[in-house]
């Protein structure tokens, strides 16, 4: 067996002694031998090399895909060798949440910059330290707005279909009524909307699940004129070049940041980031690091606003959460430095340009877009010859495409990583499939 | 320290990205300003964040006893895995017949933690603790609603509990009742008597409890909650006491959640990411989230209380902890539990003979100081003595942690440590010791050899100063 104890015999019968014990056994004596389990269902443990062989024999089970056309909340982007040089650094690794501030300052710090970093995307007032994923800020969101005479959330019909389960399942924990808008042609439709009282927030995501641009200023109107709040869920790349959600009236602006230099990794760890105006800060979930000085007046940070959180409040915290995604926060800070904001501006700016092209190229074929009017870097089309030929096409090239959406619709995405060479050899399979 | 935006310079960039290959298309509607981030060369943006690394303390730069947080080393093959293309290239909406490994590590893990845990199914979904255990509450409400139970609306919770239980069970829109520890710091079983009834929804423990200590009664405290109609969940926190040694779901537990970043090695991370899977057994497993390893033997879906994240989890990091575990193996899993137990016995019998321990009998893998006694002496409270071990090069312990302790700290050495790093250590809380006992007044302003004094917390709470300004 493998295993990481130091402890030789000789210690192990010193540190016994020490403590008056006569046996390994006896550490034991508190808990009732008759449960005390001597048949364990595991296969021994292994050497290094061979847990190496094992699992690299797993991973070459899956399919890496040279080439993918699918998003639908994960992001094939590139990401810069800078990036997992510094967040494998294994101080940043190896510790834990910044209990103690004076031997935690560059990750107090490090937290920090990300939070200005959000604050500088959203246009927002006040960011957490992370929550763990896009769906669970989303639904985080959802709880703070949540008032005694104030119980339901309208969820735009065009969100991400996780985040919406997500949402469901909160707020069927916090008692909060889920209500979903209308939807025309592949946008949010506010028709029949009922501005009252009972409503504390609106859900909307920005570009929304089929790539589409919202009218985010437009629903904001609406939403405020119900006296509820507006939580945009945003794609941070697209924040390179799109209005920032507080511009367009958001209160709170939530987001899944695995875009932001982080792998696709099967699905996580993600990062979840959450931002809102200085009036909502203390009802913000999560850590949040705060700049004071020190008792010789230097510069110093600290986890503040504790008041909010579960180790103090108990079962009146405004969350449960205690454990984030702080190293993946600074991966998207130090992802955001590399590119510098021009840098991010072309990385959005490729994006929407190589799915224009890509949409324009797929429609001369008959693959064309199911919705009319403004994307960001994703898109549907209708599949002439059905979506599974279609995928099953690319795939035999080696090309991972779009997300079918049903038996007749695909879901595509194009980031800063798809060459025009690799779009114009997907246009040519799905011609061959005609 | 300088911020990286005060060394950001106008003008500097990285060349990442080539030139695009396409037509240009830009939105009608554009942000009127970009976003102000640090413009910087690699090689500055390098050292900004090597100078960070200097000022973080992490398990790889010491002795690290954060009681209830398990900081044992953080194997490097476990990183090394989890990079592998295989797993980390992988969209998580690739086709089933494309992601065949991804699915049998998932398998595999679940296969581990259910034997472990003593439990029937598992969903790895939950990406920590605290998520684990609101996922474990919805499990509970839904299974009482599913049988139209519906006065059962309360979830009792012991008052040294960790500060997630209680609000988890919130969350998950349960009402909380406290129910205060016995003389021996375990359960009352009287208290929980008079407090299980037709109202109950469940109980929320962790075994060992917070202060270190196994509970003897622990069979009898399930029944009981069990006699009432309540379902037991296990806060796995403290799983790393036990494992291959007794299966919670021996003990009477019906659901229990494990932090993979605690037990099973997985890093930190400076805070996260962790991953809290929550086992069942098999009369709470209709009521799992969906999850596609899970899908296909469900016959049931509408019972499910749905998602509680995208996707499946934080796979990343149950790829490490699987790696782990397989290292590990049936010898190797009660092998860090044993020694866990026996390193926490180890110190604690060199330490309380300067400072009492709260609960004076062996522990399992931590245990809590009390220093209310010296407080009341000499002025000096537990937060002076963490900040002292500070400047003899320890991680201080857990402070002011379980509530139930006054001035509390709670040390945890872990498995991982040898005999020499745990001699030091003792060494060097003795020095803490005999600076209270000659010059009590120096710890007040401890620690001295910080790159920074003590921060004032106070003011840091009153003008939140939550994000840097540009324009100051």
């Amino acid at each position: 067996m493998g295993h990481y104890i130091p402890t030789t015999d000789r210690e192990k019968k010193d540190m016994l002694a020490a403590i008056g014990m006569m046996d390994m056994q006896a550490l034991f004596s508190s808990v009732p031998s008759h449960i005390l389990a001597d048949r364990w269902d595991l296969p021994a443990g292994l050497s290094e090399l061979e847990v190496r062989a094992k699992m690299e024999k797993m991973a070459d089970k899956n399919k890496v895909f040279s080439s993918i056309f699918r998003g639908a909340g994960a992001y094939n982007h590139y990401i810069p060798a800078i990036v997992k040089a510094i967040t494998g650094k294994e101080e940043f690794l190896t510790a834990y949440t910044p209990y103690q501030a004076e031997i935690s300052q560059g990750l107090l710090q490090s937290i920090f910059e990300y939070q200005t970093d959000i604050c500088q995307l959203t246009g927002m007032d006040a960011s957490n330290a992370s929550v763990y994923d896009g769906a669970t800020a989303a639904a985080e969101a959802v709880a703070m707005c949540k008032e005694r005479k104030k119980n339901t959330v309208i969820v735009s019909k065009t969100i991400k279909p996780d985040t919406l389960e997500v949402i469901k399942t909160y707020c069927r924990g916090n008692g909060m009524e889920v209500v979903l808008t209308g939807e025309k042609e592949g946008r949010t439709h506010l028709q029949g909307f009922a501005p009252d009282d009972s409503i504390a927030c609106v859900y909307v995501e920005q570009p929304n699940f089929f790539g589409l641009i919202e009218d985010v200023s437009a629903l904001a109107e609406v939403t405020h004129q119900a006296g509820a709040k507006l939580i945009v869920g945003c794609n941070p790349i697209s924040l390179g070049i799109l209005p920032t959600p507080a511009s367009c009236g958001a209160d709170i602006a939530v987001g899944e940041g695995q875009s932001l230099g982080i792998p696709m990794g099967f699905g996580g760890p993600y990062l979840g980031f959450m931002a809102c105006k200085y009036d909502l800060v203390r009802k913000l979930p999560g850590r949040i690091v705060g700049e004071t000085v020190d008792q010789k007046g230097q510069r110093a940070f600290v986890l503040t606003l504790q008041a909010r959180e579960q180790h103090i409040k108990r079962e009146k915290a405004s969350s449960n959460i205690c454990s984030n995604e702080a190293l993946c926060a600074m991966t998207a800070a130090v992802y955001l430095a590399a590119l510098g904001a021009t840098g991010l501006r072309e990385v959005a700016v490729q994006c929407t340009s190589k799915a224009h092209y890509l949409a324009t190229e797929l429609s001369k074929i008959g693959y064309t877009p199911l919705y009319p009017g403004a994307f960001f870097h994703e898109f549907v089309t209708i599949c002439p010859k059905g979506a599974q030929n279609a995928l099953d096409a690319l795939e035999q090239a080696d090309i991972l495409g779009g997300l079918p959406l049903d038996e007749n619709t695909i879901l595509w995405c194009t980031t800063e990583k798809n060459s025009k060479e690799d779009m114009d050899k997907l246009v040519a399979v799905l011609k061959e499939v005609g | 320290m300088e911020l990286i935006f005060e060394k950001s310079m106008e003008g500097r960039q990285q060349s990442i990205l080539p030139a695009c290959d396409v037509p240009i298309y830009l939105p009608s509607q554009t942000r009127e300003t970009l976003p102000k981030l640090p413009q910087l060369t690699e090689n500055e943006l390098s050292r900004h964040y090597t100078a960070l690394a200097k000022r973080t303390f992490g398990v790889n730069d010491g002795f690290y006893p954060l009681g209830s947080c398990t900081m044992k080393y953080n194997p490097k093959i476990n990183d090394e895995m989890a990079s592998l293309p295989g797993f980390a290239s992988i969209h998580p909406l690739q086709p089933a017949h494309t992601v065949e490994g991804c699915l049998e590590v998932m398998t595999l893990a679940q296969q581990f933690l259910a034997e472990i845990t003593g439990m029937d199914g598992v969903t790895l979904q939950p990406a920590a603790g605290a998520h684990g255990e609101f996922t474990g509450m919805m499990l509970i409400k839904a299974y009482h609603e599913s049988r139209g139970d519906d006065k059962r609306k309360k979830i009792i919770v012991p008052d040294s509990a960790h500060g997630t239980n209680p609000a988890s069970a919130t969350m998950a829109g349960f009402e909380v009742v406290n129910i205060p520890s016995a003389g021996d710091g375990c359960v009352d079983l009287d208290a929980l008597r008079r407090v299980c009834q037709d109202d109950t929804a469940g109980l929320m423990l962790t075994n060992p409890n917070t202060l270190g200590l196994f509970d003897p009664h622990i069979l009898e405290i399930t029944r009981i909650v069990h006699d009432a109609g309540g379902i037991c969940y296990y806060d796995g926190a403290n799983l790393n006491a036990i494992m291959g040694i007794v299966r919670p779901g021996d003990m009477g537990f019906d659901c229990v959640h494990v932090n993979l970043h605690k037990s099973f090695s997985t890093p930190h991370g400076g805070g996260g990411p962790g991953s809290g899977p929550v086992g069942c057994k098999a009369f709470l497993q209709p009521f799992l989230p969906n999850s596609i390893v899970e899908q296909e033997k469900r016959a049931n879906q509408d019972l499910s209380i749905g998602k509680v994240r995208s996707f499946y989890g934080n796979f990343l990091v149950i790829v490490r902890a699987l790696t782990y575990m397989l290292t590990l193996g049936r010898e190797g899993i009660p092998a860090v539990a044993y020694h866990a137990v026996l390193h926490a016995n180890y110190m604690m019998a060199q330490l309380k003979e300067m400072f009492p321990v709260a609960y004076d009998r062996p522990c399992m893998h931590e245990f809590v100081l009390d220093l209310s006694s010296i407080k009341q002496k000499t002025g000096v409270s537990a937060l002076d003595v963490a900040k002292g071990l500070q400047d003899v090069g320890i991680h201080p312990p857990t402070m002011y942690f379980p509530l139930i302790v006054q001035e509390a700290l709670m040390v945890e050495p872990t498995e991982t440590e040898s005999k020499e790093t745990m001699d030091e250590a003792v060494e060097a809380f003795k020095k803490v010791y005999e600076t209270i006992q000659k010059e009590p007044h120096l710890l007040r302003q401890a620690p001295y050899k910080g790159v920074i004094s003590r921060p004032d917390e106070v003011t840091a709470a009153r003008k939140p100063r939550i994000h840097y300004f540009y324009d100051k």
